[in-house]
């Protein structure tokens, strides 16, 4: 059956990167319960998509879906589309450090860096998690991301530059 | 991360050269800058600095064991029953189905039949379609404790008779929770543990007369069964079936 065939060959292209795929969806949504939405999401996508798969890099492949389908939660949540059982979460996801950089130059000091990482906008996140959490190339990150290869590499440069504690000289 | 409008330009390879992405004439062109500018060696530290932070004090999640142990079942499940074997499956409501999740989901429920077990037949084969339904993220414990005398007080009310509750941490299977199930239509205690990342569901309920343990084996899920002291108990895992049988084993004597 062919339909079974694609789930045998579904499964041995996800469970290998399956922490790969959780860790991206847990920092997107920064809700451990939301994430594991998002996984299933995902794979049940992955499922319907594998034909679409060419055989070449596996995990950005699977990447790109779990980000699609992290961004399609959280616009569902947005939406209001659902309503949270608790309120607390929900107000999470919106971005409230939507300028990280002008609270770096109001000489504010991070907490620790994983609070920084968590409050900088998605956009700046996930840069930083695909490059340093999970050692993706420019490459790899730009077919995750969707970008060409300039962008990511500045956006990248954003991304740092948000996170940078302040140590020395600010001038920009 | 420096302030000369001159070294603009250098910026994105200094970076480049970080992350190993930089071909040999511009590694070349930036090595020459380097040496005399002291603002982009800064950036390079910094760069160098920033990364190795965020590699030692930010988190990588790794995937919960029983999200990992859901998703097995459910492409295991869409890559076809075993040979031989009738899995009895109902899919659980999921939430927020998108077209694409239910064309998949109704590509997994097509490959499955749902047949009620035959009479007389043993029901190790429920014990593993219960367990995998069990293992749908959020479905596997109602009560979640390494205590034993915080789960078996949890039955107390909800099951009208008292499990046996028993932690075996020591032995390197600990009790993670429990939740009530049903079992060929009756309510049945389900005990939660873990064996390295494998979940072990054990259901127990009251049955008269002992039997030896008996090593079961459906969709490529182990089912060790036993009964003593009032009870019947069924282990089912994706673990191997020695393990499983320790488990049991260690049950079995521990048990008055």
């Amino acid at each position: 059956m062919a339909e079974a065939a694609d789930a045998a060959a579904f499964a041995r292209i996800a469970l290998p990167h399956l922490d790969a795929a959780y860790n991206l969806a847990r920092w997107l949504v920064r809700d451990p319960v939301l994430a594991d939405d998002v996984v299933q999401d995902a794979m049940l996508r992955g499922l319907t998509y594998v034909r679409s798969f060419r055989g070449d890099n596996p995990r950005a492949w699977l990447l790109q879906i779990v980000r699609t389908s992290a961004y399609a939660r959280l616009g569902a949540r947005r939406d209001a589309a659902e309503v949270p059982l608790d309120p607390e979460p929900a107000s999470e996801i919106i971005d409230e450090a939507a300028d990280p950089e002008a609270a770096y130059l109001r000489g504010e000091r991070h907490a620790a860096l994983d609070q920084a990482l968590a409050a900088l906008p998605a956009e700046l996140r996930e840069i930083i998690v695909l490059r340093e959490l999970e050692d993706m190339s420019y490459r790899d990150i730009a077919r995750v991301l969707g970008l060409p290869l300039g962008t990511v590499m500045s956006r990248l440069w954003r991304a740092r530059r948000a996170l940078r504690l302040p140590v020395e000289e600010t001038a920009r | 991360m420096t302030g000369n409008p001159a070294c603009r330009k250098f910026r994105l390879l200094v970076q480049a050269d970080h992350d190993g992405e930089l071909g040999v004439a511009e590694a070349a062109e930036l090595a020459v800058h380097l040496q005399g500018c002291a603002d982009c060696r800064a950036v390079q530290r910094q760069l160098a600095d920033l990364s190795a932070r965020l590699r030692s004090e930010v988190p990588r999640y790794e995937a919960p064991a029983v999200l990992r142990a859901a998703l097995q079942a459910q492409l295991a499940l869409a890559s076809g029953p075993a040979q031989g074997t009738v899995v009895p499956f109902r899919a659980k409501p999921w939430r927020e189905f998108g077209l694409a999740a239910a064309a998949a989901m109704a590509l997994a429920a097509s490959v499955v039949l749902w047949l009620p077990p035959a009479p007389g037949m043993d029901d190790a084969d429920e014990i593993v379609a219960s367990h995998i339904r069990a293992l749908q993220p959020g479905h596997l414990t109602d009560v979640i404790s390494t205590d034993q005398h915080t789960v078996k007080p949890w039955f107390d009310g909800r099951i009208d008779y008292a499990p046996p509750v028993r932690d075996f941490a020591a032995a390197g299977f600990p009790l993670v929770g429990g939740r009530l199930d049903y079992i060929v239509g009756r309510p049945a205690a389900a005990l939660v543990y873990m064996r390295d990342k494998h979940v072990i569901d054990l259901y127990v309920w009251p049955h008269t007369g002992n039997a030896a343990p008996t090593v079961h084996t459906a969709n490529g899920y182990n089912v060790v069964g036993w009964a003593g002291g009032g009870m019947r108990f069924q282990a089912v895992s994706d673990l191997n079936p020695a393990e499983l049988r320790q488990f049991g084993d260690l049950w079995r004597t521990a048990s008055p």
